[in-house]
């Protein structure tokens, strides 16, 4: 009971002191994982974030159910878990609830207006980082164009569109098509 | 009650297929409005300023204000918890069999092709966000603000720079800030 105590405030301050999330939060994880719990090693902390990535879902709340499944099985990954989303349903729908008077507020509405130009920017270098690490040969470049066209153009659902472009990496494989 | 369960549904698709994290959201919530009213396409851009400058995982952070604005508290929390129900099961099940989920061939062919899948995807997510972020107005009329364009543009080469890359996403959220209220954008 006390471990689980412990898992679901760690993930409560990981959760509620990263922003951002995603890559930026690795070196919070290794911190508060690695060196001050000794939970994992840093190896193990990388390999979970490998297929925290590769896996669907957020990686952050990927990494934790890993962590806190290996620290005490299901219920250890669940304690996890919720612990790393609690802090983000307690600020955001405390925010939401103010956020239209908030919003109303002049100096506040100028800084969202310079905060949304930052976070084109920002998404631009994502789509971009992306990109570099996904596209590694011309069949992967022809994928992604080929679903960024769909999306922009036909109603098909994203979803599909995923789950195609997995089967066709299936068949390519079976086929012969693609050697990994 | 309908409305939750809507939300189960929507929510424990995006968390099952949303390979790639907190961006891999943003075209799945983009995708929303067109089924349901529970908010606009314009308010994702609003919603991921919010997100970027509050603290947790962006992903959770998106679902609990998407939820929010459909049904309230409770929705924000339906929401939230069909997002990260997949992430669970399916992070249990590949704990127990690691190191074959790595090497399985099937597994490694499908995430090959569907990582590019997913990049084209938030690119035409993006393209959204910079039609409603910089070229919508107010009425909902095409607009080109030069000033905002030429900030996005200066923000995302310092981006680029070597020295600047290290910097935290937050560094660049408080400079938008800043740059917003001295120039009352």
């Amino acid at each position: 009971m006390e471990e689980l105590i412990t898992l679901y405030t760690t993930f409560f301050r990981i959760g509620g002191l990263t922003f951002g999330g995603g890559l930026t939060m690795l070196p919070m994880l290794k911190h508060e994982l690695v060196e001050k719990k000794d939970w994992v090693t840093e190896d193990e902390l990388l390999d979970y974030y490998a297929v925290g990535q590769c896996t669907p879902g957020i990686i952050a709340v990927n990494t934790a159910t890993f962590v806190g499944y290996k620290r005490k099985g299901v219920i250890g990954g669940i304690v996890a878990t919720l612990g790393m989303i609690s802090p983000s349903l307690i600020i955001i729908s405390i925010l939401a609830l103010f956020l239209d008077q908030f919003m109303s507020n002049v100096w506040v509405s100028h800084a969202v207006n310079g905060i949304k130009v930052v976070v084109c920017a920002l998404m631009l270098n994502t789509v971009v980082t992306m990109a570099k690490k996904s596209i590694v040969n011309a069949l992967c470049g022809s994928i992604a164009v080929i679903a960024f066209l769909l999306a922009l153009f036909t109603p098909i659902p994203t979803v599909l569109i995923v789950v195609i472009a997995g089967i066709f990496g299936i068949i390519l494989y079976k086929t012969g098509g693609l050697k990994v | 009650m309908k409305v939750f369960l809507e939300l189960f549904i929507e929510f424990f698709q995006i968390g099952l297929f949303a390979v790639g994290g907190g961006p891999a959201t943003i075209p799945f919530l983009m995708d929303l409005p067109s089924r349901h009213d529970w908010y606009e396409r314009a308010d994702v851009a609003n919603m991921l300023a919010v997100s970027e400058s509050t603290p947790g995982p962006i992903g959770v952070n998106m679902a609990t204000y998407a939820g929010y604005n459909a049904a309230g508290l409770s929705g924000g929390i339906v929401a939230t918890l069909s997002l990260v129900l997949p992430s669970i099961i399916v992070i249990i099940i590949v704990a127990k069999i690691l190191e074959s989920f790595n090497k399985n061939s099937y597994v490694k062919s499908a995430f090959h092709t569907i990582r590019p899948a997913v990049t084209g995807l938030i690119g035409t997510a993006v393209l959204g966000i910079w039609e409603t972020s910089l070229f919508t107005a107010e009425d909902g009329s095409f607009r080109f603000p030069i000033f905002s364009v030429v900030l996005c543009a200066v923000f995302y080469i310092a981006m680029c720079n070597k020295k600047l890359k290290k910097l935290h996403p937050a560094f660049w959220i408080l400079c938008g800030a800043v740059v917003g209220i001295i120039f009352r954008m």
